[in-house]
């Protein structure tokens, strides 16, 4: 398939790998975070760390959106569902994130809340449209990736007046999510990071420019790399060079997709309808200031958060799971005690284990077989 | 001499008809429902003697008992409808022992609203699908839920057969440095499914696997008596079967992204669903196990029969305590392949 196997060759991957292999310094060790889950996935499935030489470590960020948002927000959701009665429509990897007190909205609907798995915001514009009795609420979820699909819909929604349907927002903001990680102290189990391979389908909307100010002020190379496998490889490479010349740029190994101003049109619909919070809890990473969005006042009553009189309460994790850290990149999955005993895919703690993006799930799922080797 | 002539009774409406309780109450209705339909279509001296059970002589050899219930969403797909996968799936579940399947039962749960014409049609694809198998349909059941209980139809096949003295087929013989094969290409199935279903519905030219299988084990065991393990790959797709086998024989189990037969629009549906090819259901492919020294003469019979054409070496079994299922990916990394967790669900990033 094209734009598709060609990043996948294996020729071309140990071609790449030699040439890293040749690049490092036998004297230093290079540890580069993947910001986004779909870079922590690809990794993972299909084995990259087996391609790279042991100076280089790989270190999983918080760009899983199911991972990072908070269990209050499900909770928030969970209520919509099943005090408001509302139908409520949610991409599919929220659905079995666990909340508070054993539910999640995967039982809420077995307890019978009307919860439908969406693909697309706009299919819960159209179950508003074809349900004009139900209030629809869309639990809208995600980086800059999935952001601007929402904006449409409100967009839409506003266009068309429809009186049944609202969006229960929960949009986060990757720069602001970067710059915490390297604001949190990291403390001297999880040594300073070396640099950034940057999220692919995020920048294809807002564009590189916007890691530019903190490439700077933190001194950390960012390369802004495709989800595929050679991607992430080729990012490697090019990280491992800015480290080894002293240079700290923004570089876009993914020029096939992202250029530096992003998606015009993407930035206009989002600017149109969001506006920045204040501050907004993370999962790992707390409070984070200017870190999400929530929807502008011209859109308000499409606003699930003012129409229901939706109130956050913070939910502490749960005991002994270490989604927290691992999101920060200060441990990984199986650092974690609860790891692939207590927590599985089938029996989730933490949300790393839900959405095959998280660190846990992609290292369950495909990696595991080296833990067994290093203890062997 | 006309007092003698059975009474005209009007035909089932198969044109606008629906069904009904009374399809399922033991009265009349449904006395004619059996006779019209059931009889009709699947017809043979077992059913025609309207008993409530089938008798025969069981043949020499050990017997081999399945069931299998079905309940696919949308009833109808490219290549198949639930009426012949309900035969195949069953017959292929009783072939995975190396036997020879000799007859068929059918259970029908039917939704009241459901329409007759389209459960004569389903019955029909059943009955054709039980005759190109050789293999009747000889005892049956039928039962009415009330709308809302059901999902139009749900179809329960039981099936027997025979093995031949000498065969031992099972999952837990696959021992390490064995060769593990499969019959053909992985996911068609599954795709054809998913992109019929209501908020999917894409287009693509992918038809079902949907087979009966028991050719094909024929030919197979002629040609390697010794095989050790067989199983059809459904839901959960060839991840689940060797992880089964893993399991079952407590070694663990190794194989080559490159050698996996997948059609291209299949490896493209997955790719843009979020899905792995290795987790979707099959039915109408087999994964064997056989001693390294038995692999080229049975993959040579597998590719000679018009249902192994695509037949494929895909790794071997290891000694692995831990029981991994491993898998080199063409990239030339290593990662395990689990089983299925959960539904598959796309993903959203």
């Amino acid at each position: 398939m094209r734009y598709v196997d060609e990043f996948r060759d294996g020729t071309l991957a140990r071609g790449i790998a030699d040439r890293v292999a040749h690049e490092v310094r036998p004297d230093r060790s290079y540890r580069f975070m993947e910001f986004c889950g779909g870079h922590t996935h690809a990794i993972a499935r299909y084995g990259v760390v087996d391609l790279l030489p042991a100076q280089v470590r790989m270190i999983h960020g918080p760009g899983c959106p199911v991972c990072v948002l908070p269990v209050g927000r499900i909770d928030n959701a969970i209520a919509l569902a099943l005090q408001h009665r509302v139908t409520l429509c949610t991409y599919a990897d929220t659905l079995r994130v666990p909340a508070s007190g054993k539910t999640s909205l995967l039982r809420a609907k077995a307890a019978g809340a009307d919860v439908r798995m969406v693909y697309a915001a706009s299919d819960a514009l159209r179950i508003a449209r074809e349900h004009p009795q139900r209030e629809v609420v869309f639990f809208a979820i995600g980086f800059e990736t999935t952001t601007p699909a929402t904006a449409l819909v409100l967009l839409e929604a506003e266009r068309a007046g429809l009186g049944n349907f609202s969006v229960f927002c929960n949009h986060v903001l990757t720069p602001a999510a970067i710059a915490a990680i390297l604001e949190a102290p990291r403390g001297a189990a999880a040594p300073a990071l070396d640099g950034f391979v940057g999220p692919a389908h995020v920048s294809c909307v807002i564009g590189s420019a916007p890691y530019e100010p903190f490439a700077a002020k933190y001194s950390k190379p960012v390369v802004i790399a495709g989800f595929e496998p050679l991607d992430v490889m080729q990012a490697v490479r090019m990280l491992v060079r800015q480290v080894n010349e002293g240079r700290h740029e923004v570089e876009n190994e993914y020029t096939r997709a992202v250029t530096r101003g992003g998606n015009a049109r993407a930035i206009a619909a989002m600017a149109e309808t969001f506006e920045p919070r204040p501050t907004f809890e993370w999962r790992g990473l707390g409070e984070v200031a200017g870190s999400a969005l929530r929807i502008r006042d011209r859109f308000r009553r499409f606003d699930a958060e003012a129409r229901y009189g939706i109130v956050y309460r913070p939910v502490p994790e749960p005991k002994g799971c270490e989604c927290g850290a691992i999101l920060r990149g200060a441990k990984s999955p199986s650092d974690c005690r609860l790891f692939g005993t207590v927590c599985t895919p089938e029996n989730p703690v933490g949300s790393c284990m839900v959405s095959s993006e998280g660190s846990c799930a992609a290292w369950y799922g495909y990696g595991r077989f080296r833990d067994a080797a290093r203890t062997a | 001499m006309n007092a003698r002539e059975k009474a005209y009774v009007r035909p089932v409406d198969f044109r606008d008809g629906r069904v009904d309780m009374s399809h399922g109450a033991g009265g009349r209705a449904m006395a004619q429902l059996v006779d019209e339909l059931f009889l009709a279509a699947l017809d043979n001296p077992w059913l025609r003697k309207l008993n409530d059970q089938a008798c025969f002589a069981p043949p020499a050899g050990r017997l081999v008992i399945t069931t299998d219930s079905h309940v696919v969403t949308p009833l109808v797909f490219a290549g198949g409808d639930i009426g012949s996968l309900s035969v195949h799936g069953t017959i292929n579940d009783v072939a995975m022992a190396g036997a020879r399947p000799l007859y068929l039962t059918a259970g029908f749960i039917l939704e009241e609203g459901f329409p007759l014409g389209e459960l004569r049609r389903i019955v029909e694809s059943m009955a054709a699908a039980s005759r190109e198998a050789g293999v009747p349909v000889v005892a049956g059941d039928t039962k009415v839920v009330e709308k809302g209980k059901g999902d139009g139809v749900f179809i329960t096949t039981t099936g027997v057969g025979v093995v031949p003295d000498g065969v031992e087929i099972s999952a837990e013989r696959a021992r390490p440095g064995d060769a593990v094969l499969v019959s053909g290409t992985l996911g068609d199935h599954g795709v054809a499914i998913l992109s019929k279903r209501a908020n999917l519905d894409f287009e693509t030219p992918i038809r079902s696997d949907t087979a009966a299988l028991h050719g094909l084990v024929a030919a197979m065991v002629e040609a390697a008596p010794a095989i050790r393990c067989l199983r059809d790959p459904t839901r959960g797709g060839l991840a689940a079967t060797l992880n089964e086998f893993a399991q079952a024989s407590g070694a663990g189990f190794r194989i080559r992204e490159r050698a996996l037969p997948i059609k291209p629009e299949v490896h493209a549906a997955c790719e843009f669903l979020g899905l792995d090819p290795l987790n979707v259901a099959n039915e109408g492919k087999l994964v064997a196990v056989c001693a390294p020294d038995d692999a080229a003469k049975l993959l040579a019979a597998m590719r000679a029969h018009p249902l192994g054409r695509d037949a494929a070496l895909i790794g071997e079994v290891v000694e692995d305590p831990q029981r991994f299922v491993q898998m080199e990916t063409r990239l030339g990394g290593w990662r395990i392949v689990d089983w299925l967790t959960g539904e598959q669900l796309p993903r959203i990033c």
